[in-house]
C-alpha cells in the first residue's frame, strides 16, 4: 500500500517536484537569508569587539563601574607583566592595549598663539609595532583621506572632519591638553600625519587615533593602560567560549575588594551589546516567523489545488473502503517527505550560496564612494551550525500545516459530497 | 427483519439542510433487494436516485427510518465499519470512471486488494482474472489518459468486481459512453451477474441500460411510484 502510494507520488509530478521545487525555494531562500542576517549582525559585533569591547576585555574594577567617563585614573598598573601572564594562560588570544582619552586639542599659529581649539575624544592603538594588526583589525588602512600613517610615536591621526574643523592637515602641529593618570595637568604636542573618515557621527566630530606609547607618555601611564582588548583566535565571537575565559580569568586575577584588580569582562555583557544580542534572536525569530507564514500560506494554497484536485482520489480511496483518516494520515505521511526532500535540497542550495558570499562577500565598496572607518563595506554570509537545520522549520512545517488545512475540507465534508464533487 | 434478504430498506427518509429548512430528497422508501438481483433505479433528475444509490453504498445516512446492508444498519454505522463494509463487499461504478491518472489499468484494478490482506500472488491472479473478463488483458499497463472511454469504464467494472463484493453499484455507467460501448458494458455485467451471482443495483435514466434490466424501481420526487419485475428481455 505504502509503495503503491509512492509510486504514485512519484509519477505525480504536480504532487512532487512542483511542491519539493517550491519547498527547497523558500527553504533555500530562509538558510540564505539567515546566514547573510547572522554574518551582517556579525559583522557589525566584531565592529564593535575590534573598535572598543573587545571579545573579552580587562580593566579595573574601578575603571570599569566609570567606564562612560574614561576614567584614566583608575587604569590598570602593570600591565606588561599582566599581559604576559594572561598570554601564558591563554595562548590563543590575541591581546592588545587601549587608552581612550578626552582632552582639548589646541591648534596653534605660527607664534604659538591657540589659532582654534576644539574637544577631542582619541583612542590610542599600538599603531607602530611591526607586527601589530590594529591597522587592519580598525580597518584604518583605507579609511585614510589625507596624509599618511603615523610613523612616530608622537603622530596622530584625525577626523577628517575634525581637521577640517580646526583647519588642519598632515604635517600640522597640534597640543593635546589633558590630564595624566595621577591627576596632573599634561600638555603634549603632535603632529598630523594624516586624517581619517570614522562613519561614525561622534567621532567624526571630533576623534583622534594615536599611538599608544606616545598616549602613555602624554598621560604618564607608563606600563599601564585603561584598558586590555582581547579577540578569540577564531576572529568571529563565541559567547561560550568568551563566558569560559571571562570565568576562569576573573576566579584567578580579580578580587572584588580590591577596586583596582582586574576584571574581565566579555562582549556580550558590554551594556550596550546584551541588548543587540537579544535583538539579533528575535529578529532571526521573527524572520523565521513571517517566512513561515508566507510559506504556509503559499503551499496552503498549494495544497488547496492539489486537493481539490485530488478529490477524484479521495473519492475513490473513499469508496474503494480506504477509511478518512488512512488517507488524511497518508497524504500528511506524503507532505512530511516531501518537507524534508524539499528542505535538504533547499538547505543545500542556500547553503551554497551562502558558502559563495561568506567566502567572496558582497562588496559595497564601489557603491559607497569613500568607504570608512566603522562601516564595513564587504557583506559576508556566516554558516553556522544552525544554518543546517533552520531550513527545516519552515520547510517542513509549511508544507504539512498547509496539508492538514487543506486536507481538513476533505476530512470534514461529508463523505457523499465528495462523490458529488466527484461526479461533476 | 428478514435476514434472507441483501438489502432492506424500511421508510427511509433523507432530508438535506438548505439554508435554514431542509429538502426531503427520498420520502418513505420501503425496498429490499435480493442476492443477484439486476435492479435498477429510475426516474427524472432530481428523483433521488443517486442519494439512496449513496445511502445503500454506506457513503451516506438516512435521516429517518432504517436501512440494512448485508446486515449492517447503515444509520448507525461508524466511519470504520462502513469503510469495512465497502471495502470487502460493495463496488462503485461511476459515470465518469475516475481512474486515478497516475497508476496504470493493472495498478488501478488491483488498488482495491491492497486494502484487504491479500497475497501478491493471489493479487496478480485476481487483477488478471478482473481484466479478463472485461477483455482487457491486453492492456494492462496502459495508463488511463491512453484508453478509450469505453476500455476506460471496462477497467473501472474490472476494479469494482476484482474483489467479487456482494453488491456492485454504478450510479449512470453508461452517460459518457456511445450505444455500442454501452451495450458492451452492459452484456459484461450480466454476465457477471449470472456468472458470479454478483448484485448489480443501476441508478439511471439511460434507455439502452434500462431495457438490460429485470427489475425496474422508479422513482419520483423521492418516493418510489413503481417497482416491477421484468422477465423477458433477455435477447436484445
Ligand atoms: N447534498 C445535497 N444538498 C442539498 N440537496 C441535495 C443534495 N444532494 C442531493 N440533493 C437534492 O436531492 C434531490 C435528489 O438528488 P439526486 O442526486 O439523488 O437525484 P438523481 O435522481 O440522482 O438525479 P440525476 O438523474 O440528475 O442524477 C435533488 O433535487 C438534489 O438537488
Ligand atoms: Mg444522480
Amino acid at each position: 500500500m505504502i509503495r503503491f502510494l509512492f509510486k504514485g507520488l512519484l509519477r505525480d509530478k504536480t504532487r512532487s517536484l512542483m511542491p519539493i521545487l517550491i519547498v527547497a525555494a523558500g527553504v533555500a531562500l530562509t538558510v540564505l537569508m539567515y546566514c547573510y542576517m547572522t554574518g551582517v549582525l556579525g559583522e557589525m559585533i566584531e565592529t564593535t569587539a575590534n573598535y572598543s569591547a573587545g571579545h573579552v576585555k580587562i580593566m579595573t574594577h574601578a575603571y570599569k563601574k566609570n567606564k562612560a567617563q574614561v576614567p584614566n585614573d583608575l587604569a590598570l598598573l602593570n600591565v606588561n607583566e599582566l599581559i604576559s601572564k594572561v598570554q601564558k594562560d591563554y595562548p590563543t588570544l590575541k591581546i592588545v592595549k587601549r587608552i581612550n582619552f578626552g582632552g582639548l586639542l589646541d591648534s596653534p599659529d605660527e607664534t604659538g598663539e591657540t589659532k582654534k581649539q576644539g574637544i577631542v575624544a582619541g583612542i590610542s592603538i599600538d599603531l607602530l609595532s611591526k607586527n601589530s594588526k590594529e591597522l587592519d583589525r580598525l580597518n584604518i588602512r583605507d579609511a585614510l583621506r589625507k596624509g599618511r600613517f603615523p610613523e612616530k610615536s608622537n603622530e596622530v591621526l584625525l577626523s577628517d572632519q575634525f581637521a577640517d574643523k580646526l583647519e588642519l592637515g598632515p604635517g600640522s602641529k597640534v597640543t593635546l591638553i589633558t590630564s595624566t593618570m595621577y591627576g596632573a595637568m599634561s600638555i603634549q604636542n603632535f603632529v598630523v600625519a594624516g586624517t581619517i573618515d570614522f562613519g561614525m557621527e561622534m567621532m567624526d566630530r571630533s576623534g583622534m587615533i594615536a599611538d599608544i606609547t606616545g598616549i602613555q607618555d602624554a598621560l604618564d601611564m607608563k606600563n599601564a593602560c585603561s584598558e586590555i582588548l582581547c579577540f578569540l583566535e577564531s576572529h568571529t565571537y563565541d559567547d561560550l567560549e568568551a563566558i569560559d575565559i571571562e570565568q576562569s580569568f576573573n576566579a584567578k586575577y580579580s578580587d572584588i575588594n580590591d577596586e583596582f584588580s582586574p576584571v574581565m569582562s566579555r562582549l556580550k555583557n558590554e551594556s550596550m551589546m546584551s541588548g543587540y544580542f537579544d535583538y539579533i534572536d528575535n529578529f532571526v525569530g521573527i524572520l523565521i516567523f513571517i517566512f513561515l507564514f508566507a510559506m504556509s500560506i503559499v503551499l496552503w494554497n498549494t495544497g488547496l489545488i492539489g486537493g481539490l484536485r485530488r478529490y477524484g482520489e479521495v473519492g475513490v480511496r473513499l469508496a474503494i473502503g480506504e477509511e478518512k483518516g488512512h488517507i488524511y494520515r497518508s497524504m500528511i505521511m506524503e507532505s512530511i517527505l516531501i518537507g524534508i526532500v524539499g528542505s535538504v535540497i533547499g538547505t543545500i542550495i542556500g547553503l551554497g550560496f551562502s558558502y559563495w558570499i561568506q567566502e567572496v562577500g558582497i562588496n559595497i565598496g564601489g557603491m559607497i564612494k569613500d568607504s570608512k572607518m566603522m562601516v564595513p563595506t564587504v557583506f559576508r554570509a556566516k554558516i553556522t551550525d544552525t544554518a543546517y537545520y533552520i531550513g527545516f522549520v519552515p520547510g517542513l512545517f509549511s508544507v504539512v500545516l498547509g496539508t492538514m488545512l487543506s486536507g481538513i475540507g476533505i476530512y470534514k465534508r461529508k463523505t457523499a459530497q465528495l462523490f458529488k464533487e466527484l461526479d461533476t | 427483519m428478514e435476514q434472507n434478504q441483501l438489502i432492506t430498506i424500511n421508510n427511509l427518509v433523507k432530508n438535506f439542510p438548505i439554508g435554514k429548512g431542509k429538502f426531503t430528497a427520498l420520502n418513505g422508501i420501503n425496498l429490499t433487494f435480493k442476492t443477484g438481483e439486476f435492479a435498477g433505479l429510475v426516474g427524472p433528475s432530481g428523483s433521488g436516485k443517486t442519494t439512496l444509490l449513496n445511502i445503500i453504498g454506506s457513503l451516506d445516512i438516512p435521516s429517518e427510518g432504517y436501512a440494512n446492508v448485508l446486515g449492517m444498519n447503515i444509520g448507525k454505522l461508524n466511519i470504520k465499519n462502513a469503510a469495512i463494509l465497502r471495502r470487502l463487499h460493495l463496488g462503485f461504478i461511476f459515470q465518469t470512471y475516475n481512474l486515478l491518472p497516475v497508476y496504470s489499468v493493472y495498478e488501478n484494478v488491483e488498488f482495491p486488494l491492497l486494502l484487504i490482506n491479500m497475497s501478491a500472488s493471489q493479487r496478480k491472479k485476481a487483477v488478471m482474472d478482473a481484466l479478463d473478463w472485461v477483455g482487457l488483458t491486453d492492456k494492462i499497463k496502459s495508463r488511463p489518459a491512453q484508453l478509450s472511454g469505453g476500455e476506460c469504464q471496462r477497467v473501472a467494472v474490472a476494479r469494482a468486481m476484482v474483489k467479487k463484493p456482494k453488491i456492485v453499484l454504478a450510479d449512470e455507467p453508461t452517460a459518457n459512453l456511445d450505444a455500442a460501448n454501452s451495450h458492451n458494458i452492459l452484456k459484461m455485467m450480466m454476465k457477471l451477474n449470472e456468472e458470479l451471482k454478483t448484485t448489480f443495483i443501476f441508478a439511471t435514466h439511460d434507455e439502452k441500460v434500462i431495457q438490460y434490466l429485470k427489475r425496474k424501481i422508479k422513482l419520483e420526487d423521492g418516493k418510489i411510484v413503481k417497482d416491477e419485475i421484468i422477465k423477458t428481455n433477455k435477447e436484445l
